[in-house]
């Protein structure tokens, strides 16, 4: 809805006749793609990409755009949900465990005998559950979610570890791998997954009442709660529906390498939260989308792997991912008084 | 007299607007003078010139005949001219010494805190204006009313020859009104000249010795408080003739009761409310600050707790114990305090104005239908006449009176049978004040019954049908238009008098 980016305004300025209009469109292009957030960062991942094709011969072949993809599949899966979470004011630091939860779980019960979908079921029940704990706490207890989440992430971290005594659960049958392994058209599933959740998501947060009232609620959630809106219910289902994400994402992770490890997912969350708010999104709430979220992964994996061809050591990657936080949210101040300024 | 402070062809713009527009005035040395206009008018773009928090695009500013500048509100205080603001600049969690001392704490030889001469010369100050606080004590302890007070004590402390008020007593009480008035007084004895910005017509003929009124950024006049009426000052304010404010009850035909409230009880908050509603029916709640007004309205919302009480609808009882439950009853609530509960600041216009009905403006599966509400939206703009460039604004960026306006335009969406008005014109210029008072009288005479929560009494008296008081968490007293009067309404309110309700 919001994106404007199209190939239309550069052919119609090259068409303009006198140079003072193809100056002035010029100006109400570049303002009409910095007013959003999502298309300015499909101009930045095109640009980027662009230079990448030159740079290397690798990058624009399908193994390794396919490779990004895969990569960024899991942090983008999970950032659907974080975004939410985000826009209602809220925060889940309890992701990664979560992930690493769902995948365990799912092992073990495979293992055991039980059947696929059966299992898949049970490692997305287990996920759902945690986040109905933290969404509680938040909600009812009124508990602060940074806390709630982090205490979350560590005592299930400390479970799983406990319980596998720190061992992955090794040799799952081929009928649940088959769904992180197995391609269509060449491309491999969980990919399908993570467009379909993106599509899905983002089209709800524009449209759907449910989900437009996260949008209340981070704005200002006492002025919501006398609105008639149900505050909690939809607190605790944003918490359900981050975890559930974060649980699909761990069964693909634990379909894709043939094991479930209790470690896996580490750090995880605040990659995620990175990418949402490089995608729009503040940690005050009531702003981001669904799109802008997947495209700040998407801008964070095109990112690694770009330095990775170019064979840039792994520890400046760390350095310029953390440096593009900060200049997203520069960019975004400077926006809004401009934004201001203007009125 | 002598002039103190005097301003020479002061002008201020930003984008847009010519905020302050060439305004030449002196102030008396000695004077509390009242500053008044409605929002936008300029004022407080004037008074943080003068405070230095803002810089003029041209003019001079001449203090005791010596033309001075300054680059920030540090520079004004230094040379004498503090101000103190209508947000407050306190920090909950510091104590009432070190907030009065911010950032000018007594130090010793390595700039060390000297704690005890900070709390004496706290205590000190504490002594000379009567006030019984505890240097130490934290200041989120403190209720709204001593916070507000402690912040006008920070910029006398800074012993200021003159004292700029922004709308001080928005949120104090009667009492501490009073209060703030003979201190004022106290000090004006004592040399200290006074800039008094306000909204409350009744005050500046209170306290002032004389009043500047602004229009627009100009200038439009200053006159003795003895030589002007408050109609006068009304008209001088939006630069035509209002011949009432309040309007008229014209062609009203008083329909029966069909909202009635019974035993409404909350331990320690209000106890026993039973009062009915008939259509049609402007009804005031008058009470000081702390009577409890508010927590019955929001308590009938079902946005606060109760513990005993029944809400019946045309002799039919309904159960109310969260908002949704109210809004599905058509009831409306409108709170006094549209920042911190009424709107959503940081959104738009458009998402603001459907917020309470959004289930309305969905379809069966839950997606919301973009056509119908942005003719909603327009509509509902258009009818209460809400000036904003697009309904795609934030409604962050609108005055105080179109922000007033959007907050009635947002319930009037769900269409209530009953409105409940908490203090309805609170922070609003008096132009916007006429429409709301308008739009009122439109939904009463279309049959619905609306509450209205005020301290303003004039306003009560000028609009209502019926005014009940109350005084500690009880109704005391109902007054019928007959005997409206302030002093009989005031004595129900500060409990010298009660009748039993009939």
């Amino acid at each position: 809805m919001s994106t404007r980016v199209n190939s239309e305004n550069g052919s119609n300025l090259e068409s303009a006749i006198t140079s003072v209009d193809q100056s002035r469109m010029l100006i109400n292009a570049a303002k009409a793609l910095t007013a959003y957030r999502e298309s300015v960062l499909i101009l930045v991942i095109l640009i980027f990409g662009l230079c990448m094709t030159f740079a290397s011969p690798v990058f624009l072949t399908w193994r390794n755009i396919e490779a990004i993809l895969l990569a960024l599949s899991v942090e983008a899966t999970i950032a659907i949900g974080m975004v939410i979470l985000l826009i209602s004011g809220g925060l889940d630091l309890s992701v990664g465990s979560t992930l690493a939860f769902a995948g365990v779980v799912t092992g073990l019960t495979l293992n055991a005998g039980v059947p696929v979908t059966v299992s898949i079921l049970i490692g997305l029940l287990a996920a759902a559950g945690v986040g109905m704990v933290n969404g509680l706490l938040v909600a009812k207890m009124k508990i602060n979610p940074f806390i709630t989440t982090l205490g979350m992430m560590i005592s299930i971290r400390g479970l799983l570890l406990v319980t596998a005594k720190g061992r992955a659960v090794l040799n799952l049958s081929e009928s649940f791998t088959v769904i992180g392994q197995g391609r269509l058209f060449n491309v491999q599933y969980p990919i399908y997954v993570m467009i379909a959740l993106v599509i899905i998501g983002d089209i709800l947060m524009r449209n759907s009442r449910f989900m437009r009232q996260n949008y209340y609620i981070g704005g200002n959630e006492k002025a919501a709660r006398l609105s008639g809106i149900n505050v909690d219910l939809v607190k605790i289902f944003d918490y359900c529906l981050v975890a559930v994400l974060a649980g699909i994402a761990g069964l693909l992770i634990t379909a894709r390498f043939g094991s479930s490890s209790v470690t896996v997912g580490g750090g995880l969350e605040l990659r995620v939260i990175t990418a949402a708010i490089i995608g729009g999104a503040s940690l005050s709430g009531g702003e981001g989308s669904v799109l802008g979220a997947f495209l700040g992964a998407l801008f964070m994996g095109v990112l690694a792997n770009s330095l990775n061809l170019l064979g840039v050591d792994v520890y400046w990657q760390r350095l310029i991912t953390g440096l593009i936080l900060i200049i997203a949210v520069v960019f975004d101040v400077i926006n809004e008084r401009r934004k201001e300024r203007q009125q | 007299m002598e002039k103190i402070l005097k301003t020479e062809n002061i002008s201020k713009s930003f984008p847009g607007v010519l905020a302050v527009d060439n305004v030449s005035f002196g102030l008396e040395s000695g004077e509390i003078l009242a500053l008044i206009g409605e929002n936008g008018a300029g004022k407080s773009t004037l008074t943080n010139i003068l405070g230095g928090v803002l810089n003029p695009d041209q003019g001079r500013i001449i203090l005791e005949e010596k033309e001075v500048s300054f680059q920030s509100s540090h520079d004004a205080i230094r040379e004498g001219i503090s101000m103190v603001f209508q947000e407050l600049s306190l920090v909950g969690n510091l104590s009432v010494a070190e907030n009065i001392f911010a950032n000018r704490h007594p130090v010793g030889p390595v700039n060390n805190i000297r704690w005890r001469k900070l709390y004496r010369e706290t205590e000190d100050l504490l002594l000379k204006f009567n006030l019984d606080l505890d240097p130490m004590m934290l200041v989120k302890r403190l209720s709204m009313g001593q916070q507000q007070i402690l912040e006008i004590l920070k910029a006398i402390s800074t012993n200021p020859k003159v004292l700029i008020l922004d709308e001080p007593t928005s949120s104090l009480t009667e009492a501490e009104i009073d209060y703030l008035f003979q201190n004022i007084r106290k000090l004006q004895d004592q040399g200290m000249s006074f800039i008094y910005i306000t909204h409350k017509l009744s005050e500046v003929f209170q306290i002032a010795n004389r009043v500047m009124v602004m229009r627009d950024g100009k200038y439009v006049g200053i006159e003795k408080m003895s030589a002007i009426t408050e109609a006068d000052l009304v008209s001088m304010m939006v630069g035509r003739e209002i011949v009432n404010v309040y309007g008229a009850a014209s062609g009203k035909t008083m329909a029966s009761e069909y909202f009635r409230v019974e035993n409404f009880c909350r331990e320690g908050v209000f106890h026993n409310i039973t009062f009915g509603l008939r259509r049609g029916e402007i009804l005031g709640f008058a009470g000081l600050v702390g009577a409890g007004r508010t927590e019955l309205a929001q308590s009938i919302f079902g946005a606060e707790p109760k513990d005993s009480g029944q809400i019946n609808i045309d002799g039919k009882p309904v159960k109310i114990s969260r908002p949704r439950d109210a809004i599905k009853n058509r009831i409306a609530y409108l709170t006094e305090d549209r920042i911190g509960l009424g709107l959503f600041l940081s959104m738009q216009i458009r998402d603001n104005l459907i917020a309470p009905f959004l289930k309305q403006l969905s379809s069966a599966i839950g997606f919301m239908k973009k056509k119908l509400i942005d003719r909603h939206v327009r509509e509902k703009i258009k009818e209460f006449a809400i000036t904003t460039p697009s309904i795609y604004q934030k409604i962050l960026n609108l005055s105080g009176g179109n922000q007033q306006k959007a907050l009635v335009a947002m319930w009037m969406g769900i269409r209530p049978e009953v409105i409940i008005f908490d203090e309805p014109t609170r922070g609003v210029d008096v132009g916007a004040r006429v429409e709301i008072y308008q739009k009122l009288r439109e939904f009463a005479l279309a049959g619905t019954g609306v509450i209205m929560i005020s301290s303003d009494l004039p306003e009560l008296i000028g609009m209502c049908d019926r005014i009940l008081v109350m005084h500690q968490g009880e109704i005391k007293g109902e007054v019928l238009p007959d005997d409206y009067s302030e002093e009989l309404i005031l004595s129900f309110a500060t409990g010298l008098n009660s009748q039993p309700l009939g």
